[in-house]
């Protein structure tokens, strides 16, 4: 098992959406949100991932397509 | 006298023990170094201060290290002059500016501050290993802190980089990692790398103490103002430590009793390619939104800023503003710097002059008002920005007439 901490942006057209529910129901993964701001134009949110390294890869390959932005929790280290 | 306290989350304050962690196992937050101010007030004095070595490490006692000062990392790196800038000062149409030069720092950028403390601190913990993910400053100034100590190094790249634009890394003798993957992909495994392996990333698991090297650009500013805040301070913001720990050391030598009144207001840059800060503030939002970063400014060219939020908070407690500048206006503002000031900027810092000129046309900066911009990094590492927009040489034959001649059709 591993555990994962992103932080998430959402946009405007998906704040509406149970995203981090259905993470929980189409993949193997508990999820577990630390931290949130979210309003009518969007926003980010702080969360951790638990399951296996494969099935967390899978669970944020389609937030990504979903049009969620995932980084890790520290952002952007590449400077 | 125990100077350092602990490290505290910046978002619910829970406290941990000073050891290679950086963020909150509640709430996901950043950690941050807390010191012991009462001590601190008692230690540190004008005159301790002036006692120090001519380096960064003059002020020790307000860095998050237990070494004793002779095993500090030092390059040399900072005590970096502070120019009277008349003759730019001139131009733009104010009387008392000032430049802090730190493109002469030991590999050119300011860097050398924040990779110094973290370096020392590495070292501290008992690390063998130090890396960092970069393709500017930041990695050439860890090879070369490295290589100082004779610690392993590996720098981490996206695997499309030109080689040659690594050079001034490469010569210290890092291992480079070229990553092949898209920028977001090399940006999350260097964050895995960092949990998994038992090494130093020095702006992941040791941000905190690394961070808190930028402090000393602007506790040399105050310094080298006899100890007299300044009234503006411009500030290049990438990830936005910089910005926040120049806000920061200002509070401190206030809190201590250094200067006798924060009136500082600390102004944020950024190329309007990368200005996430620059649009959170402008728009009244709490926090920046990523961007996704177009500009030739590479070295501030970071979307979605670890410490935006908090450069934003510091920028609006100070009463200052952020402001953008296109990446034309820092090609100008290179050329008039180097013009007016002989100091040769990267684009970091035309942004902060080109941002500094803004500034004082919309009357924010005004005439009479003493005014600080920081030149982080120096334009050698940079030139091809400038290459074309350079004066034209004039081509003669070597006779002294058409040496006249060509000299009259000039008119300079
Ligand atoms: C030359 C230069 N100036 C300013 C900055 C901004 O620093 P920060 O990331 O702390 O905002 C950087 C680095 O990112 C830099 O390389
Ligand atoms: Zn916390």
């Amino acid at each position: 098992m591993a555990v994962r901490r992103y932080h998430l942006t959402f946009p405007k057209e998906l704040v509406t959406e149970p995203v981090i529910y259905y993470l929980g129901k189409d993949f193997n993964v508990i999820t577990n949100i630390r931290r949130a701001n979210v309003d009518q134009d969007g926003g980010w949110v702080d969360l951790e991932i638990e399951g296996d390294e494969e099935e967390i890869e899978r669970a944020v390959e389609s937030l990504k397509r979903k049009g969620v932005g995932v980084d890790p929790i520290e952002r952007q280290v590449i400077e | 006298m125990r100077r350092i306290k602990a490290l505290r989350c910046r978002e619910c304050g829970s406290e941990y023990p000073i050891e290679p962690l950086h963020v909150c196992e509640y709430c996901f937050g950043p950690l941050e170094v807390e010191y012991d101010y009462d001590a601190l007030s008692k230690l540190v004095t004008h005159e301790s201060i002036a006692k120090g070595p001519t380096s960064l490490w003059r002020y020790y006692d307000l860095l998050p290290v237990d070494s004793p000062l002779h095993e500090c990392v030092d390059l040399g790196g900072g005590f970096t002059p502070l120019v009277e800038a008349t003759r730019l000062g001139e131009k733009l149409g104010v009387r008392r500016l000032y430049i802090k030069n730190d493109t002469v720092n030991p590999t050119w950028s300011f860097k050398d501050r924040v990779v110094s403390v973290a370096v020392t601190k590495a070292k501290e913990f008992g690390f063998d290993t130090v890396a960092c993910a970069s393709t500017g400053n930041l990695a050439n100034s860890l090879a070369a802190h490295a290589a100082k100590v004779g610690m392993r190094c590996f720098v981490f790249v996206p695997a499309d980089i030109e080689l040659s634009k690594v050079v001034g890394s490469l010569v210290y003798g890092p291992q480079l990692v070229a990553v092949e993957g898209n920028y977001d992909e090399v940006n999350r495994l260097c964050v895995e790398v960092a949990s998994r392996f038992g090494w130093a990333f020095v702006n992941i698991n040791i941000r905190p103490y690394y961070s808190e090297g930028s402090k000393t650009i602007a506790l040399e500013v105050l310094e080298q103002l006899n100890w007299k805040a300044p009234e503006h301070i411009v500030v290049p913001v990438a990830s936005g430590s910089l910005l926040t720990k120049v806000w920061k050391g200002i509070k401190e030598c206030y809190r201590i009793g250094l200067i006798e009144s924060v009136r500082t207001k600390v102004h944020g840059a950024q190329p309007s390619g990368c200005a996430p800060v620059v649009n959170a503030f402008k728009l009244g939002a709490s926090m920046p939104k990523p961007v996704k970063p177009q500009t030739i400014v590479k070295s501030l060219a970071i979307g979605n800023p670890a410490d935006g939020i908090y450069a934003l908070r510091a920028i609006r407690e100070s009463g200052g503003v952020a402001e953008e500048v296109t990446d034309e206006e820092v090609v100008e503002a290179i050329k008039l710097l180097a013009e007016t000031e002989g100091i040769w900027a990267e684009t970091a810092g035309g942004v902060t002059i080109a941002v500094l000129k803004k500034l004082i046309r919309q009357g924010i900066i005004k005439r009479d008002e003493l005014t600080v911009a920081l030149v982080t990094g120096s334009g050698i590492k940079t030139s091809e920005v400038v290459c074309e927009s350079l004066r034209e040489p004039i081509r003669i034959q070597p006779r002294l007439k058409a040496f006249e001649e060509a000299l009259q059709k000039l008119q300079l």
